[in-house]
């Protein structure tokens, strides 16, 4: 016999999904099914089940090979690492909940650590943009409810965000909507021919890196002023037409991807791109928003923000908290050789760092929690393999809007089993008696 | 627990009539209680310092998610307002907008011992209650925003009260809520196309109704819920030239109720930061604009059922936040610094940006002024609050300088006589006419008996009477001998002790504990109506973007020290 749960929240993107029902075994051990995800969050369920999972932390031994341990001898081996650091840096966060995040927070500060989130690599511009011009923005149901102008630029939310347009954006019909899609205009910003663009009504296929000058022409032709022939690749024709849509829309919306957060200019087309949101509330009503990727690492910002003051780039060495992107984010510190071990958890900075970050986390000691095995576990002393959260244990994760949801358990964890926050609390322990504290 | 005696201290307590006599405080297992009751209790030395019970901070914009927001787009707050982890306090960091850990020291400091978050967007609620939890110390409580939720409007079209109560019952359970806060009624949904409602008589867009319709229809679903607390208003036009005439108008929506409560207050209506609702004149310009204080307090002094706080300005670098969101927009076009804006589905927006109050202004010393107008023009002063609506008007930490102003007439005019448009602000503003001076009496009436009453919490806080709960303040400022108003701010700001449910939190002036804070919030006992229940269900199926399931706040993680008051319906 199985059963099916409700509600479910899917912990896999920014776009945090809360009505997928899966199916368990009545005695809520297994997972058998996943209805309402798509394709990315029903594998993330179903990856649990896997049969060649590992249950044990694992040490490397001298020769590279692994080793089973138990989560004592882990925990040790985790508080030692960082008690004996001059400075550590703990990064990740990003795929955990708030709770394991808070005991986080405690650690970095016990122990004075560096403290980072994927932000850093992914839209830690976007955070540095706000802070120098704000952001007109909304959550996603006054999309679904009001947006009659959707616009995609720098991503490609049909394979990176696969439920976003049915669930807010384009699709829905909501109490202004109620022609859903018929009622609205998809722009699709993008150099690639992607499947997000060839539904849109209208692709401007902006040169690569050319997207700041597309958004200043934008702002130019908003105020009827004089354009070049062609900018970013667009003919100035097309450019006005988008201008003139934008400004009679009822209610628009600018999504953004990595597309413009890591390419040419960072922080500056999102800069410009947010004052071109404000330019159109002189006509309309227009907010934007960050395409937030892992489930919780807009959760990670918001946390360390009402512990400490800032989302991401937390320096704690001082004892009180620095912010410095440049200087305290995470592949500044790598590359110049400042921190002395790597504790990395809910992220998989293996896959996404640059080599010679990479190649510095195998160099000094390097602890990763994490249920699978990942290019970082491959640089790890220590894999600590734990439960998944918004699968086997619950907890609070913030979605691409902000909005907090909490996240269920459906199923129970392999046996013998931890939570990331569990772990972290055996961690903590054992640093408060190293430390006296 | 331990018990605790403190002695020879100049008691100021309104509730028990003591005004600075000598007396002993005895405080055991959490509460206050006779000095007879002690065994073997540690002794305070209160000699040569005032003590009050602890304060009842009654609006502040402390946790939630643009107070977050106001955090995390300014770095710049931090940059020289921080303070090292010291044993069992935690690091602390920011100025106009500090984090929760750092507020909570705070209004330790200043001997607060519960603390109102003013308002609470329910779908972040979640947000909302993960910050006051990770908050030392303090108690702490939200109000839910009320005034631009679609349900509450789509009843109030038809003056269905019954079921308007019956949602606000709904939503302070699912959100652990305190209270009812109405913020720019009907113009936040009207932001949602980019407008506004700026009188208390302009329509809705689309929902039809007017802001005087929900403020009305919202005290009387109050009074047949019988909260603890009264409806808390932040009224149409705030921060406009000539809007005291709109305050006016919206304070009258209270005429004909009458407190229907076991929780001992006896307003109906709570007006926050009266200060940026008593402006007249047609601009900011130093001949133009002019205080209304006069003709807003005549109105309220003449009521029995209003209560109101300062929202005083205390010319600093601050972060504005609030749910009027066309009002941040607004004002993001006057000083031309970045904007947030965040609109919320169905339910409420909020705006945030920094500004700076510049003492050389005309403007920031007009609104200075205003605030000081307010509570000196006051009669009875439980009726009136101090607060610096904080971080709006001024950091939250600014209350004791605010305590100074208005026990000072000194200090109020070395402001005028310092800044360059004083000459100016005395002829346009009342100031110039009033040498009133507070009472450390009276400061208790403002900052613990009036605050208590009004959020129904007199049987608990404000008061030293056995039975209360054991909040105690200590303060280094000897009323017999000190006679400096600078003295009085840094008291104020820097309790000497400070005792919180009986637990010793400031020792000789120095964090030894972070408390025991609790969340309280209101359950109301009535039920959903079989209407109210369906529009919910059809509502979240439709509209919202989390599920119905997934929306209630569950206390576990999110509130894992309750206090909840529950309420019995008519």
């Amino acid at each position: 016999m199985s059963k099916i749960i409700t509600d479910v929240v899917c912990p896999f993107c920014g776009t945090l999904c809360d009505d997928l029902e899966v199916t368990v075994s009545d005695d809520g051990k297994k997972l058998i099914d996943v209805s309402n995800a798509c394709a990315i969050g029903a594998m993330k369920f179903l990856h649990s089940q896997a049969d060649d999972r590992l249950t044990k932390p694992r040490m490397r031994n001298e020769d590279g090979s692994w080793r089973d341990v138990s989560y004592e001898e882990a925990a040790d081996f985790s508080a030692k690492m960082l008690a004996n650091s001059k400075k550590p840096l703990m990064y990740g966060w990003s795929s955990t909940n708030c709770e394991a995040q808070s005991v986080g927070s405690t650690i970095g500060e016990l122990i004075g650590a560096q403290m980072d989130n994927t932000a850093t690599v992914c839209h830690g511009t976007t955070l540095i943009a706000v802070q120098d011009v704000g952001v007109p923005s909304c959550t996603l149901g006054e999309v679904k409810n009001r947006a009659d102008m959707i616009i995609y630029w720098g991503g490609n939310p049909a394979h990176a965000h696969p439920r976003h347009m049915s669930r807010y954006s384009m699709y829905p019909r909501g109490f202004f909507t109620a022609k859903g899609h018929r009622g609205r205009t998809l722009v699709v910003v993008d150099p690639r021919d992607t499947d997000s663009a060839s539904i849109a009504d209208i692709h401007l296929k902006v040169e690569q890196g050319r997207d700041y000058e597309l958004l200043s022409a934008l702002r130019v032709a908003f105020r009827g002023e004089v354009l070049p022939d062609v900018v970013a690749g667009i003919p100035k024709e097309k450019i006005y037409e988008v201008a003139e849509k934008m400004k009679k829309a009822r209610f628009g919306v600018i999504f953004f991807g990595m597309g413009v957060t890591q390419t040419l200019s960072k922080n500056h087309n999102i800069d410009i791109a947010i004052q071109v949101t404000r330019d159109l509330n002189e006509y309309t009503k227009f907010s934007i928003m960050p395409m937030r990727g892992h489930y919780n690492v807009t959760g990670s910002g918001e946390v360390w923000g009402w512990q400490f003051g800032f989302p991401f780039c937390v320096d704690l060495s001082r004892g009180f908290a620095r912010y410095n992107p440049g200087e305290s984010s995470s592949n500044d510190l790598l590359v110049r050789g400042e921190v002395d071990s790597v504790f990395v958890i809910g992220s998989d900075p293996g896959a996404h760092f640059p080599f010679g970050s990479v190649k510095k986390m195998n160099e000094i000691p390097c602890v990763c929690v994490d249920p699978h095995i990942t290019p970082t576990t491959v640089v790890a002393d220590l894999h600590v393999p734990v439960a998944f959260v918004g699968v086997e244990v619950g907890g609070c994760a913030y979605r691409m809007d902000s909005v907090p949801i909490e996240t269920h358990k459906v199923v129970d964890a392999p046996e013998g089993m931890i939570t990331d926050e569990e772990f972290l609390n055996m961690v903590l322990e054992r640093l408060q008696k190293i430390k006296g504290v | 627990m331990a018990e605790y005696i403190v002695k020879n201290g100049f008691v100021v307590d309104p509730t028990l009539g003591v005004n600075c006599e000598k007396m002993d405080i005895a405080i055991k297992d959490g509460k206050i209680v006779e000095t007879t009751e002690l065994k073997s209790p540690k002794t305070i030395d209160a000699s040569g310092m005032i003590v009050m019970a602890g304060a009842v901070d009654v609006h502040s914009h402390s946790a939630g998610p643009k107070v977050n927001v106001g955090r995390n787009f300014r770095p710049e707050d931090k940059l020289n307002y921080y303070k090292a982890k010291s044993g069992v306090k935690r690091m602390e960091a920011g100025f106009s907008v500090p984090t929760a850990l750092s507020s909570g020291y705070i209004f330790a400091r200043m001997g607060y011992g519960f603390v109102m978050e003013a308002a609470m967007p329910p779908l972040y609620a979640r947000h909302t209650h993960e910050e006051m939890r990770d908050t030392p110390i303090v108690d702490e409580a939200a109000l839910p925003v009320f005034g631009n939720n679609w349900f509450v409007m789509e009843y109030l079209k038809n003056h269905e009260i019954e079921n308007v109560a019956s949602y606000i019952a709904w939503l302070l359970r699912v959100t652990k809520g305190y209270g009812v806060k109405c913020v720019n009624p009907g113009g936040t949904e009207a932001w949602g196309w980019g407008m506004n409602c700026v009188t208390p008589d302009d329509p809705v867009p689309y929902f039809d109704v007017t802001p005087k319709e929900i403020i009305k229809g919202l005290i009387e679903a109050n009074e047949y819920l019988r909260l603890p607390h009264s409806m808390h208003l932040h009224s149409n036009s705030l921060g406009e030239p000539g809007n005291y005439q709109i305050t006016i108008d919206s304070l009258k929506c209270a005429e004909g109720f009458k407190a229907n409560s076991d929780f001992g207050r006896d307003q109906v209506l709570h007006h926050t930061h009266l200060q940026f609702h008593s402006y007249g004149g047609e601009s900011y310009g130093s001949k133009e604009f002019e205080s209304k204080s006069k003709e807003v307090m005549d109105y309220v002094n003449g009521t029995d059922n209003i209560t109101f706080d300062i929202g005083q300005v205390t010319l600093d670098e601050t972060t504005t936040m609030t749910a009027d969101g066309p009002f941040e927009y607004h004002l993001s076009h006057m000083n031309n610094l970045k904007w947030v804006n965040k609109d919320v589905e169905l339910e409420t927006a909020a705006g945030v940006v920094p500004f700076i109050y510049n003492p050389n202004s005309f403007i920031g010393v007009a609104q200075w002024a205003i605030g000081q107008e307010l509570a000196l023009l006051t009669k009875d002063m439980t009726k009136c609050h101090i607060t610096t609506d904080a971080p709006n008007a001024g950091p939250v930490h600014r209350y004791p300088r605010v305590i100074k102003w208005l026990m000072s007439l000194k200090a109020r005019n070395q402001i005028l006589d310092d800044c360059k448009y004083g000459d100016s602000v005395r002829s346009q503003c009342y100031i110039g006419e009033i040498d009133r001076e507070l009472s450390f009496y009276e400061i208790a009436q403002m900052t613990r008996v009036g605050t208590s009453k009004c959020l129904g919490l007199s049987h608990m806080f404000g008061s030293l009477k056995p039975g209360m709960e054991g909040d105690v303040s200590v303060y280094a400022y000897n009323p017999e001998t000190d006679d400096d108003p600078e003295k009085i701010e840094h008291a104020f700001g820097n309790a000497k002790y400070f005792i919180k449910s009986g637990e010793l939190i400031i020792n000789d002036g120095e964090i030894i504990s972070n408390g025991h804070k609790r969340t309280f919030w209101v359950k109301p006992g009535m039920e959903l109506t079989a209407q109210v229940n369906r529009d919910v269900t059809e509502r979240f199926k439709k509209y919202y973007t989390v599920t119905q399931n997934n929306y209630e706040v569950k206390e576990h993680h999110y509130v894992p020290n309750p206090y909840v008051i529950e309420v019995n319906a008519a």
